[in-house]
């Protein structure tokens, strides 16, 4: 019941000084809006990032050949003949950590269809490849393995390849000629845009990798293998395995190959990206810090200002425990209310940025929550030593206070 | 009479330090119920201190003090403070309102630090009814700044009045207000004796005594005098005198 009117007190004494009360409120109301719109910045740039992690395909491992050396000269990653048709059978057989195996063979090439031609690239691959890099299909579907047993001459091409050699035409059955050789258009994918470094990924043809090594690059070896992993948990031992098996095909050679993960890519990324949101986080949080210091310095000079009133209270009755309830209330009052409206600031503003700057902005119901205790943690804090000030004081040195 | 105060050889001696100020030196004083006491005295005789004392606002360093039949002197803060609340109530000199807040709330303010619950409507009616009291039924939603001095300090009376005090406590109660106002007040306290509330106010002011049933001189922290008012003043005589010597002013005026 008293406690009950201390709330009551508490909301008469703000509302006798509104624009104090609001100017008070206005250091949390800005530090909560600073630290959504920040956070849901940072948290919507990681997204970017990660939905484009993702788009590289699901628990992806890539085995890469190793480096070419000749005459003292080193080339990169795949330049080594050393990865084989017959390494990715192994892998698919033989790994049972592992659910879908691409070889990988590319080249560009001169591609002509339709009378008109475009230079792009044309990747060897297996039926598993689009499966394993979640890419969908606009229209038709992937080669089989058969069209792979049989080097078909069949092909997938990319939205890009699509618009530039068939602008407002279906491709589907249509034909393309890859060094004069005629391949049949089975399938168009699904956009996806451009990737972490900025390539266009649509931008591709697939075929069948034996077609790609007998009829176009009469290549013998594969520069890469596309593994996935059956799920996320098992990438690290499908890694293992992989290198295992390799090297034990190898004769425990020096290896010639190397085995990366899609982890290690995105964790670099989501580095990035996460040290920014911690960054801007902190430095909004500073600002919240500012607020609740800016709320105890009005909470001190108003106990001061207030202290006839403190001594009337005292004297018709208030224990020292009411005053100190008051005011805590009402610093807690004010920035629990300040952090709502500095919750709705920071959604707006991110929407805002959202809207009319272009950035992904997530909005994250944790940090709302988060931001709001903290208001009113902020305001309990630096709400509690000058209330207790209020409540220590003697009503007859309250009441005689000029 | 029953007694409702009885202070028995009170002694207060504030310590600051190296300087021992004996404020009140052996005061003992029997108030009865109904009573109307003006306590005198010039500034450092001890009456603000007594004053404090008796409104249980400081505790005296030695002698008892029963309010009531309650032993006050063995009292904690908080106790102290539901004293205050229940059997007391105070007019300041400087009315002590609260700025920005409605007489009505002004008046609630008791009522929501009593240990009795009462419902906010009661709470309404109560301060209503003390507001009427006191001539300001209709001044209710009026805050201080709209008010008079006198308007202010008859909210601060119905203030003390709301929660039926055993005794009313004036401090100097008249001492910020012009002489036609002064008396305008004391018809107020009049009225309120007359039904029965005792009063103790200290004042410096003679004629302002003069309204009083009972009056008390103290100096160097003694009680020097103690009389019943012989030619008690009558607000309503006294305001009739004033309001006939303001005409004649302006009969004056005019002339």
């Amino acid at each position: 019941m008293r406690s009950l009117f201390t709330i009551l007190i508490a909301l008469r004494a703000l509302r006798r000084n509104k624009l104090r009360s609001v100017l008070t409120g206005l250091g949390i109301i800005i530090g909560v809006g600073a630290v959504i719109a920040m956070v849901s910045i940072g948290n919507g740039a990681k997204a970017q990032v990660e939905s484009q992690v993702a788009s590289l395909g699901q628990n992806v491992i890539t085995v890469f050949s190793g480096n070419f050396t000749s005459g003292g000269m080193r080339g990169g990653w795949g330049s080594a003949p050393t990865l084989t048709v017959e390494d990715a059978t192994a892998i698919a057989t033989e790994l049972s950590s592992v659910v879908g195996v691409s070889p990988e063979v590319r080249d560009r090439n001169q591609i002509l269809a339709n009378g008109l031609n475009w230079n792009t690239q044309v990747l060897g691959v297996g039926p598993d490849y689009p499966s394993i890099r979640s890419w969908t299909f606009a229209e038709g579907t992937v080669f089989t393995d058969q069209d792979v047993r049989s080097v078909g001459k069949v092909a997938v091409i990319g939205k890009t390849v699509a618009d530039q050699l068939f602008p407002n035409q279906d491709p589907i059955g249509q034909t393309i000629r890859i060094r004069n050789i005629p391949f049949t258009i089975v399938g168009l994918l699904a956009p996806k845009g451009f990737n972490l470094f900025g390539q266009d990924q649509d931008d591709i043809v697939l075929v069948p990798y034996t077609s790609h090594m007998k009829r176009l690059s009469r290549r013998t070896h594969l520069n890469s293998i596309l593994v996935q992993a059956v799920n996320a948990a098992s990438i690290e031992r499908a890694q293992q395995e992989i290198n295992a098996l390799l090297s034990q095909r190898r004769g425990n050679r020096e290896p010639d190959f190397t085995v990366r993960t899609q982890l290690e890519l995105a964790q670099t990324a989501t580095a990035t990206t996460r040290t920014m949101t911690v960054f801007l986080g902190f430095t909004a949080g500073i600002s919240l810090l500012v607020g609740g210091i800016g709320i105890m310095n009005i909470m001190l000079v108003s106990v001061t200002e207030r202290t006839r009133e403190i001594g009337i209270r005292l004297a018709v009755g208030a224990h020292g425990r009411d005053v100190l309830l008051q005011f805590v209330v009402e610093a807690v009052l004010l920035s629990s209310v300040g952090g709502i409206l500095g919750i709705l600031i920071g959604v707006g503003a991110s929407e805002v940025v959202r809207r009319f700057v272009g950035w992904p902005v997530l909005v994250s119901p944790f940090w709302v929550i988060l931001s709001f205790g903290v208001s009113a943690v902020v305001g309990l804090f630096f709400g509690y030593y000058p209330a207790r000030k209020a409540a220590r004081l003697d009503p007859i040195d309250a009441l005689r206070y000029e | 009479m029953a007694s409702v105060v009885q202070l028995t050889d009170i002694q207060k001696i504030y310590d600051s330090g190296e300087v021992k100020v004996h404020a009140v030196r052996g005061v003992s004083l029997e108030i009865h119920r109904g009573e109307f006491i003006a306590i005198m005295g010039s500034s450092g005789s001890g009456k603000s201190t007594l004053m404090n004392t008796l409104g249980c606002l400081d505790r005296p360093t030695s002698g008892t003090y029963l309010l009531d039949g309650i032993d006050v002197s063995k009292l904690d803060r908080n106790a102290l403070a539901d004293l205050r609340n229940e059997k007391l109530g105070f007019v300041f000199q400087g009315f002590n309102l609260l700025a920005r807040t409605t007489a009505l709330e002004n008046v609630e303010l008791p009522m929501l630090y009593g240990r009795r619950r009462v419902s906010h409507r009661e709470m309404r009616d109560r301060a209503m009814h003390a507001l009427e009291i006191v001539g300001l039924g209709k001044r209710a939603d009026h805050f201080p700044s709209q008010l008079s001095g006198g308007q202010q300090q008859r909210v601060a009376i119905a203030r003390a009045l709301v929660n039926q005090p055993q005794v009313l406590l004036a401090d100097e109660p008249t001492g910020n207000l012009d002489s036609k106002t002064s008396v305008e007040v004391m018809g107020v306290f009049q009225k309120l004796n007359d039904s029965g509330i005792t009063i103790v106010m200290v004042t410096h002011e003679l004629d302002i005594a003069q309204f009083c049933k009972r009056n008390l001189i103290m100096r160097d922290g003694r009680i020097v005098s103690d009389v019943q008012v012989a030619n008690r003043s009558r607000a309503e005589v006294e305001m009739q005198k004033i309001l006939a010597a303001e005409s004649q002013a302006k009969l004056i005026d005019h002339a």
